[in-house]
Parts: C-alpha cells; structure tokens; sequence
C-alpha cells in the first residue's frame, strides 16, 4: 500500500456513505471526464476499496498513484493514463 | 349517490394517461434494469428518462433525483441520512413543531441515538420565523427541515428566506414539499434547498412512489443497503411501473399547474366564503393568504371533527380532520395545538383539499349539505346548547 500526502488532484469522486460496488463503477465513468495525465480523487469510507481500488487500476491500465487517509474517509489517488 | 371528493391531500386518484404509460411494465417490459441485456438496459434507460421529468418538475439535474416508495421514505432517507453522513461534524438538527409524522418520528428516532432535537415554534398562522430559526442554530448543528406547506392548514412557509440562513451558516437544508409538488410551482433553486421530498400520491401517480431531490452529491447514509440501485443510495430493485407512474404525472403536472392553481384557488375562495357565510362561529386555520390553493381548513366551534366527516360520509362528501394518518389518533392535532388553537376547538378540525376534478356545482353541494350537517351535531351538543343560551 502506498501512503501519499497533500497529493493534487483535477477532480473528486466522493463515495462516502455509497456501498459496494460503486467504488468499482463510478471511478470509470468520472475518469472518462478527465483528460490523459490528470488526477482523479475517489474519497471512500469503505474499506474494502483499499484494495478492490488499486487492483481496479492494474486491470483497467490506470496508475494508482496512492492513499491519504483523514479523519472522515480514505482518499485514493488515481491518474488517468488512458 | 353523488360522490364529492375533497380529500386530495391524502390521495389522489391515478390519471388515466398515468395508468396507461405504466402498464406495459407489468408484463410486456418486466425485466429487471440491473441486468445487462436489452430487456434490463432498455427499462434501466426508461427509469432514467422518468428521472429527468421529475427533475424537470422541481428544476433539478437529473442524476439528483432518487426515487423512493412515498414521501415518507424520501423524508426519512434526508433526516436520517443527512444526519447519519454528517454526525462527525455535530449532532444537532431543527425541525418546526408542525412537521408531518415522518419527518417528526426520523427526528425522534435520532434522538433515540444521542442526537439533539430543538422543535421550532410557529405563529398563529404556522410560519416559522426566520429569526427564531437563526437563534435556534448552534456550531454543532448539521441540518434543518422545515416543510414547504403543512398538509393540515396549508400554511406556505418562507423556504427561501429560511434556506438561506442556513446556507450562510453551513447547514444542510431539507424541505418535506408532499403537499406543494403538483400544487403549486416547485423550483428547487428558487427554494435554494439541499434536499426535497415529493410523493406520487399528491400528483396523480399510484400510492407506492416518491423521490428525493438532493443536491450536489451530498452525502447521505442510505436506509436500504442493497446494490447499484439508485447509485448505491437506496437499495432493492426498482418498482418499475411506480417510476413510470410517476415521471408520467410529473409531465403532467408541469404542463397543467398554472391552470390547475387558478382553478384550485377560484373553488376555494369560493368554498371559504360559502361557510364563513352560512355557519357561524367558524375559524378559518392556517396563513390567510399564504397557503395551498386548493386547501380549505376551519376548526367549528361545538362539534367533533370526526362525527362531522362521518356526516359528510352520508352525503358522499369526502374530508378529513387533519392529516391521514393521525386523523384515526383520537388525538388533539399537535399542528392546532402548536398555532395555539384551544383543544376544544381543535376538537371540530375539517379540512377539504380541492383540485382540478371538482368542479363549482361539487362546492355548492357541500355548501348546501355541511351546514345541515353542522346543525345537527350542534343540536346534539351540550356545549352548544349552553353557548347559545348565554
């Protein structure tokens, strides 16, 4: 698992209190808003997404660039790289 | 027998055009929207199109309408859920003393987990003052709900006067709107609201079928855990012919409104002269000016509201005491009680809910008939006969 801090991002997908499995359907639809190269913020307060997230990443050719974790939720980091 | 109905705060009769659009999604197109073949993508676009219409009615987005069983369960997703999303911010929300149950019981049912309550007082008339509401909000507060209009009186409170303290101070604005969608022009940014109830069963859709309007992704705590319904916001596979139900009379509603309010408030006026005319010691309740165009509701001095719809039953005229469901309580109205009207007086409460179905001859009728009706009671009244011998 790989911690980031204070890491920018172009937009947020806030999926606190949504349950299992939009944290593997809507990151891809948000992403298709984005362009090549930006930064998409997924804040979720389940855990499972810790791990169903990067996996996600790998098998749709995303980076996952990491996770901030605050008082309220997860934050997890993903660069759209096509 | 004649057949009057004026109760259409509790039910309305379902369209024609409404029972026709849902129909084939009974048998011809009954798969299930979560599938990913085309009899499910094609009825998941169908509710998607239903989603539009509704927002369309209340100047929503689309993607922030979620549909639900009534106008209770709307209520309940914004109060519990809003408050549930939000506990780690405070645990303090305001709600005004004349909510409708399902508002006043998700309050209640959060006080029940530590949450703390301030039940905000209204005027003769009903309305909340804004400056009471502003006094009433603390650092710890995370949400307040204030119905559009209250169903027992018709009273139209001032949304956006009182949305507007709360968007300033930071503080989740619900508004329970069952009694004004399809009764009077609803737009939710003129309201300047965070959440927003409806019901079907005001608009000509089947009891069963209601929606939240919330805006900009808010969170909310879901009560129904399930799937991808409703974008994992309540759970449990869609009732597909209720959705079509209800974008249909949402269609409907947004094209007939401006006609349907002259119409509704033109049988009123009407209906309200006739009985301050022919009964005497009447109390007209709820805003005299600011309030529902269809909604007619007095509180006779020496009767039992109860007896005097029993009466009306007879004649084949249908009209409530207070609201549908706690009209069987037996007891006082707590919305007449909190606009300070005696409990006795409150005793005699009859409210009529007109639309556009009833027509100038329905109104002399009752006007004909209630009296009479009226008369009766007081006849069998020992309070009335000690009145009038004074």
């Amino acid at each position: 698992m790989k911690f980031v801090e204070n890491q920018p991002s172009d937009d947020t997908l806030d999926l606190v209190c949504r349950v299992c499995p939009l944290h593997l359907l809507e990151p891809g639809d948000k992403l298709n808003c984005l362009k090549k190269g930006q930064v998409l913020e997924v804040l979720t307060d389940y855990d499972g997404a810790l791990e169903d997230i990067p996996n996600w990443c790998q098998k749709c050719g995303q980076e996952f660039i990491g996770i901030e974790e605050d008082d309220e939720c997860y934050k997890l980091y993903i660069r759209k790289n096509k | 027998m004649k057949r009057v109905y004026m109760d259409h705060a509790s039910a309305t009769p379902v369209r024609k055009e409404v029972i026709e659009a849902m129909l084939p999604y009974f048998d011809e197109h009954f798969g299930n929207p979560s599938t990913v073949y085309d009899m499910g993508s094609k009825i998941k676009q169908v509710i998607e199109e239903q989603r539009a219409k509704v927002a369309k009615l209340i100047g929503a987005k689309a993607e922030e309408i979620i549909f639900t069983s009534s106008g209770a369960e709307a209520n309940n997703l914004a109060i519990k859920g809003a408050a549930l999303a939000r506990q780690k911010k405070g645990k303090h929300i305001i709600i005004s003393a004349i909510e409708h149950h399902s508002v006043l019981n998700s309050a209640r049912f959060l006080e029940r987990m530590d949450f703390e309550v301030t039940y905000l007082q209204v005027d003769e008339n009903g309305l909340v003052d804004p400056k009471r509401l502003s006094a009433a909000i603390r650092p710890e507060t995370i949400l307040v709900s204030i119905m559009h209009a209250n169903n027992e009186i018709g009273t139209i409170e001032p949304i956006p006067e009182l949305s507007a303290i709360c968007r300033e101070r930071g503080v989740i604005f619900h508004t329970d709107a069952v009694a004004t969608v399809g009764n009077i022009p609803v737009d939710v940014n003129e309201l300047n609201v965070d959440l927003l109830s409806l019901s079907g069963a005001s608009l000509g859709a089947p009891k069963g079928v209601g929606a939240l309007y919330f805006r900009d992704n808010l969170r909310l705590m879901p009560l129904i855990h399930s799937g991808i319904q409703e974008r994992g916001r309540r759970g449990g596979t869609e009732n597909v012919p209720a959705i079509v139900a209800l974008g249909k009379a949402s269609e409907l509603a947004a094209k007939e409104l401006p006609d349907k309010v002259n119409y509704a408030r033109g049988l009123r006026d009407l209906l309200v002269a006739g009985v301050h005319e022919r009964i005497e010691q009447v109390k007209y309740t709820g805003h005299p000016k600011k309030r529902l165009p269809g909604h007619a509701s007095f509180c006779i001095e020496a009767i039992e509201g109860e007896a005097l719809i029993f009466m009306l039953n007879q004649s084949g005229i249908y009209a409530n005491t207070g609201s549908a469901c706690a009209s069987k309580a037996l007891k006082t109205s707590p919305v007449l009680v909190a606009i300070g009207i005696p409990p006795d007086l409150a005793q005699g409460s009859v409210v009529f809910t007109l639309s556009s179905s009833n027509t100038v001859e329905e109104m002399e009728y009752v006007l004909e008939k209630l009296p009479l009706a009226v008369d009766k009671l007081r006849a069998l009244s020992p309070v009335w006969r000690t009145k009038s011998a004074a």
